[in-house]
Parts: structure tokens; C-alpha cells; sequence
């Protein structure tokens, strides 16, 4: 079988990015693809701001006590809002990509779509209520 | 029959302009106007120099795939004033190179998709029930791919990784491996199974949206991909091999 070669004509448009979340035309599959990136590098850089925040044990109880105090700001909380939807939106959606990429239900991946998404949510809102009230 | 003056804002490329730009023309559409023949209509009797291509007319030809309002369509079958706006956005498809205006470079294309060998016809599964003619052994249809490349044009994983196999050859492989022919179906696997083979979908299912042919190709990635997950398997207890 032959080795696909990159085309070097300069008319071929190039646009990573901009084809990712381009969404003009595009259907909600598109939608949850993009988005499933979006949280995907959101999530990545979350697990570094975690462990720079978890470095801050390192300067012992008043510097952590310190931390705590910003962790309780409407903008701290806002943050973990942020964090919740990109945490069960990458989950449930990664379910409904992994029971399709296995060929389970692939003719099913719009239904999955909303019936996982949908879940995820209802997760998204009381969870997003607990973090604002607690 | 409905009468209404549609502006169609045309993309316009020609070999050596630093970026397209977009040209607007107005023209005469009733119920059956559809967009091919709209442009067709501007070509004649307004612009000679829009280049489009063309052939069938009832989307069994592939070849007048374009975007219409942002979306992969055959031109020849959307009807104008169906689509409900008073301006007509045509753009040429994406992810290929652009010869001229709405035609672009079909060779990475049939590069990929020609390379699978999948034949042109299929035994009829729709006339099992009809007498056979007298001198047929069976009912013979062509496959359903047309090879418009709509399908190729809609993957945002097209957009970003050109390397791609893309949806077209992938589903193509798939009917080979489905129904293989007497053709050895271990080398097609080998091929698919590959960072730019049918794993690198990330299941947009653009592709699906935009086929105008019962193809699938998302739904046939994933089968191949189901295909692969079984022979890995089998391998890993010792009785892969089978080609």
C-alpha cells in the first residue's frame, strides 16, 4: 500500500486550528468533538496548576492556610465551576467516544450524545450548586 | 411557481493570488432552481470566468460538490429558495488544494482512495425477490461511494493532518475487507491500522453528515476499527495471521 506524501501545492488551505472549531456547517458531533479538546487541554493544564498548588504544602501550615483562604474567593469558586464542567463533559463524552470507537453503538452516537451529555449536565448544575453553598 | 432574486457571494481563486476573495452576483431563481444551475446561470450571463465543474445533474457523478452556506452539499441537488436565505454563500470544498474558483485538486484524493482497489460494483442486494434475466447470474449495482469528496471536505481531522487517509478510503477499504473478493484483506488491515489510518478519527462524524450516498464513512471507520480491536485480540492468544 503506498505511503501517503504531503501535498506541497501553497493552495491548499492550512488551518489546524481554525479546522477544529470552525462551525459554520458543521453538526453537533462537530460540536462535541470540539469541545471535548477544549476540555481536554483545559483539564491539562488544571493538573499543573494542581500540583503547583500542591506545592504549596511544601511551606508548611501557614502558607497552606493561606491558600485555603483564596481557594474560598467567588472567583476561586468560579474556577472550580469552570473545572466541574470541563471535568464531567470530558468524562461522559469520552464514555459515548469509547463505547463508538469500539463500533458499540455507532449508529447511536448522536442519541449517546445528548443522553450522556444530558447527564453530565444535570452532574454540572448540582455540582456547580454544592460548590457555591458549601 | 415562486420567483425571487437570490445573491450568491462566490468565492473566487485563481493559481497565484495571494488569498481567494468573494465576488457577488444576483440572479432569478424559481422553485426549481438549484444552486448548480444558478452558477451556471452566472457563468453564462455574467462571468464567464467562473470556473465550476459539472457533469450529471441528478448527484450520481460526484462532481459538483461545493460548501453552500457552509455546508458540504452536491449543487446539482440543493434547490435555491429551499434553503430559505436572500444571499447564497458558495465556497469550493475544503481541505484540497484550489485549481480555480469552486474546482479543486482531486489527485491527493484518488492518491489514497484509487490505492484500496475497491471495484465499482456490487452484487444488488435490493432485487434478491426479481426473476434473474436470461444470461445473468446475478443482479449487478454500482457501490454506493461516488467519490464526490464531501465527505473528505467535511473531517476537521482533514483540515489539521493532510497525512490522513480520510473517510472516503477508509469506508472504501472497509466494503474490501467486508467483501473481500478473493483479495487478500492483511495488507488493507496493515494499512488501516496506522496513526493516520482509522485511528486517527476523532468521531466528528462530519463525515457521515455530509455523504450524499448511504456510504457512512463514520460508521465504517468504526467497524474497521472493531475489525482491528478482534484481530489485536486474536493475536494477543495466538490466533491472529488470518489474512
Amino acid at each position: 500500500m503506498p505511503d501517503i506524501q504531503p501535498t506541497t501545492d501553497k493552495a491548499r488551505p492550512k488551518s489546524s486550528l481554525k479546522a477544529w472549531f470552525h462551525p459554520r456547517g458543521r453538526s453537533i458531533s462537530t460540536i462535541a468533538f470540539a469541545l471535548n479538546r477544549l476540555t481536554a487541554i483545559g483539564l491539562t493544564l488544571y493538573l499543573f496548576l494542581h500540583l503547583v498548588v500542591l506545592s504549596q504544602l511544601l511551606r508548611g501550615p501557614e502558607g497552606w492556610n493561606s491558600f485555603v483562604s483564596i481557594a474560598k474567593s467567588p472567583i476561586f469558586l468560579t474556577l472550580d465551576v469552570i473545572l466541574l464542567f470541563g471535568v464531567v463533559y470530558h468524562m461522559f463524552n469520552g464514555i459515548r467516544v469509547a463505547l463508538v470507537g469500539m463500533g458499540v453503538a455507532n449508529q447511536r452516537q448522536k442519541g449517546l450524545f445528548y443522553g450522556l451529555v444530558g447527564i453530565a449536565l444535570i452532574l454540572f448544575v448540582v455540582g456547580a450548586v454544592l460548590i457555591y453553598t458549601k | 411557481m415562486a420567483e425571487q432574486i437570490i445573491e450568491f457571494k462566490v468565492q473566487r481563486y485563481k493559481q497565484g493570488q495571494p488569498a481567494p476573495t468573494y465576488q457577488t452576483f444576483k440572479t432569478l431563481c424559481d422553485d426549481n432552481t438549484t444552486v448548480l444551475v444558478a452558477l451556471q446561470d452566472i457563468r453564462r450571463d455574467q462571468d464567464g470566468s467562473l470556473v465550476l465543474r459539472h457533469s450529471c445533474h441528478h448527484a450520481s457523478c460526484g462532481t459538483c460538490g461545493m460548501r453552500v452556506n457552509g455546508k458540504e452539499e452536491l449543487g446539482c441537488v440543493v434547490k435555491v429558495l429551499d434553503l430559505g436565505t436572500s444571499t447564497v454563500t458558495v465556497e469550493p470544498m475544503r481541505n484540497m488544494p484550489i485549481i480555480s474558483d469552486l474546482v479543486v485538486n482531486m489527485e491527493p484524493f484518488y492518491d489514497r482512495y484509487n490505492a484500496v482497489g475497491m471495484p465499482y460494483v456490487r452484487q444488488s442486494e435490493y432485487l434478491d425477490e426479481a426473476d434473474l434475466a436470461e444470461g445473468l447470474e446475478a443482479y449487478q449495482r454500482y457501490e454506493n461511494c461516488i467519490e464526490c469528496n464531501l465527505c473528505v471536505s467535511g473531517c476537521p481531522i482533514m483540515g489539521s493532518d493532510e497525512l490522513y487517509l480520510g473517510p472516503a478510503t477508509l469506508a472504501a477499504a472497509r466494503r474490501v475487507i467486508e467483501e473481500p473478493r478473493g483479495v487478500p484483506t492483511k495488507p488493507l488491515l496493515d494499512w488501516v491500522d496506522s496513526e493516520n489510518g482509522c485511528w486517527r478519527c476523532h468521531v466528528a462524524y462530519e463525515c457521515n453528515t455530509a455523504c450524499p450516498s448511504e456510504v457512512y464513512p463514520g460508521d465504517q471507520i468504526m467497524a474497521l476499527r472493531r475489525d482491528l480491536t478482534k484481530r489485536k485480540f486474536r493475536g494477543l492468544f495466538g490466533r491472529g495471521g488470518k489474512g
